[in-house]
């Protein structure tokens, strides 16, 4: 279960405003998470505690297949986002990081900024304060992957078993 | 029932006889891309997998494009990552005199018809004009596929696009997009493969199919595609015995969207989002600081020569900065030796090496607070080009080239009267 307190976007949040091009060169991992959403809210980063939730409309993360994107996200300390639907790539690159994205249809309409909500991954819900939704499924072998934390995580355990 | 070009290249490269969409397959890579942005991410994965050994070098290449040469310290570390990782083990790598933008120097040298293509990249579906699966996807799973060979797919919806007619003159492949994703919306076609189809597109020169498929994913699209002809036999010089893959007739799509080119006119986006799209007749007169020509959507030859055409004989105007940036070493070359390249220098243009260029705000054209460029590049968020108070107009190489001349934005058709 996660459990948080939602920062709320808009539709079709791409990923130059998620972390700018300028950034991308930086190694540092401190980097990315210090610039997160800077280009829709400059003071995003010293708001957001760790354990929070992102709340967005529809194609969150179009745009460039920058994996930073997500990384900025991630390591700002971001639990989950949940938006009416992601951009591809950034999906795929989101269950590969280990960051939990859960497509929701109406998720923006019923949840206000500051709410807290509950995401149950495994039964597929979040619970708002005004009920609870469902979300679409995430394929089995996806689901294995997010669970692991990520690809990285998932070929080291391939790794140490073929060469163990 | 049939099947698209998308699904017989998945059902292919994953050992099947049918694919359907919504269905999940593991397909095998021909081809892999990374640059100079995507890769050190790659390799840093391979470092903490502790196993970086390529499946198949030769299905490898990495090119640097984004910051060539490097602009700083920090730049020439993540080059010198790659060069010595393509050392270690052979790769094929574009290093600087070979450089150029990454999916140009894979439309000349590498991909062929039917093949299943990943790049590090979201312009990787620019590819699919030459009838091959492209599809960007991000640099974790790409140090999967470096070591497996292998991804996961999703088989995609297919949108077709039928293009009937021909464009007159002043309008040109860049426009036919612009005008698609302005109808369509950045999301209309999301996780979809969108193919084009129709004498409209079988007119086009591979250049320019190359421009509209590069765009796919600014509607979402997953690839754009395009069934191969005589056209892209011969730009890929195919001499392979595997069988060329096409739509059959009777293939199913989500749906058929026509589009009349014969009553196109130049289109532009303008900021902050690529489906915000109007006539360029209807913003006409908006001042330019900076007119870039180039990137992986119009820096190949056909594109300056479409631009050659109209400043040739012509000054930039005075207060505006015109960049122009063939896209490969074999463009600039070619060119050069058509007298485009002097042209654009005379007229009071920079020319700069093959490379990304100023499209993603990294190199040769940053944007300061309130400037404004009319740039021929495909995407326009906010802060894309340098500050996040400038200010990016998408629009084919044709307005661009009319735009510095006059300083504002115009409507190219005026230049081209009696020049064809």
């Amino acid at each position: 279960m996660i459990r948080g307190r939602v920062w709320k976007f808009g539709d079709d949040v791409d990923t130059d405003v998620i972390i700018p091009a300028k950034y991308l060169r930086s190694v540092d991992k401190s980097v990315w998470p210090k610039h997160v959403l800077e280009g829709l809210d400059p003071s995003f980063s010293s708001k957001v505690k760790p354990g929070d939730i992102i709340v967005a409309g529809k194609n969150f993360g179009c745009g460039s297949s920058r994996e930073q994107a997500v990384l900025a996200i991630k390591w700002a300390g971001i639990s989950a986002v949940v938006a009416e639907s992601f951009a591809r790539i950034f999906f795929r690159n989101g269950i590969n990081n280990g960051l939990p994205l859960i497509e929701c249809r109406g998720i923006s309409e019923v949840v206000n900024e500051g709410d807290i909500i509950e995401i149950d991954l495994e039964k597929g819900v979040v619970h708002t304060k005004h009920g609870v939704l469902k979300t679409a499924p995430l394929p089995p072998f996806l689901q294995d992957i997010l669970k692991i934390g990520g690809l990285v995580e998932y070929y080291k355990k391939k790794v140490s078993i073929n060469l163990g | 029932m049939g099947m698209t070009i998308a699904e017989k290249i998945l059902a292919r490269a994953s050992g099947k006889s049918k694919v359907e969409p919504g269905e999940y397959v593991i397909g095998k890579i021909d081809l892999a891309m990374v640059h100079d942005l995507t890769g050190p991410l790659t390799l840093n994965v391979l470092k903490e997998v502790g196993y970086d050994r390529p499946w198949d070098r030769e299905k490898i290449v990495i090119i640097l494009d984004h910051q060539v040469p490097a602009n700083s310290t920090v730049t020439a570390s993540l080059h010198q990552q790659l060069r010595e990782y393509s050392n270690k083990y052979g790769i094929k790598f574009h290093d600087v005199g070979r450089q150029g933008v990454c999916h140009q120097i894979l439309a000349e040298n590498y991909v062929k018809p039917g093949m299943l293509v990943v790049g590090a990249d979201s312009h990787t579906c620019t590819l699919g004009a030459l009838g091959a699966f492209a599809t960007g996807i991000g640099s974790t799973e790409m140090a999967s596929v470096f070591l497996t060979g292998e991804l996961w797919f999703r088989v995609p919806e297919t949108i077709r696009f039928e293009l009937k007619g021909k464009l007159k003159q002043g309008v040109s492949a860049k426009d036919i997009i612009l005008y698609i994703i302005g109808k369509m919306g950045v999301d209309g076609a999301l996780y979809c493969a969108t193919e084009f189809t129709g004498d409209g597109v079988e007119r086009l020169s591979v250049d320019s199919r190359l421009t509209i498929c590069n765009m796919a994913i600014e509607m979402g699209g997953k690839t754009g595609i395009v069934n191969p002809d005589a056209k892209t036999l011969e730009y890929t010089k195919y001499t392979e015995s595997r069988e060329i893959l096409r739509s059959d007739s009777d293939a199913v799509y989500r749906s058929t969207i026509e589009v009349n080119l014969e009553d196109l006119v130049p289109q532009v986006a303008l900021p902050h989002s690529v489906d915000n799209v109007k006539p360029v007749s209807e913003v006409e007169g908006l001042e330019a600081d900076q007119v870039f020509i180039g990137s992986c959507t119009n820096g190949r030859l056909e594109d300056l020569e479409a631009a050659a055409k109209i400043l040739h004989g012509r000054k930039v105007k005075d207060g505006t900065r015109l960049i122009v940036i063939p896209a490969s070493p074999s463009v600039y070359i070619e060119a050069e030796r058509r007298g485009y390249i002097k042209t654009f220098i005379e007229a009071g243009g920079v020319v700069c090496n093959p490379n990304c260029g100023p499209c993603l705000g990294g190199h040769m054209g940053i944007l300061a607070d309130g400037e404004v460029c009319v740039s021929t590049s495909n995407r326009n968020f906010i802060g894309r080009m340098g500050s996040p108070k400038s200010k990016v107009y998408l629009v084919s190489p044709e307005t661009a080239a009319a735009t510095a001349v006059e300083g504002k934005l115009t409507d190219p058709l005026k230049y081209l009267r009696g020049r064809e």
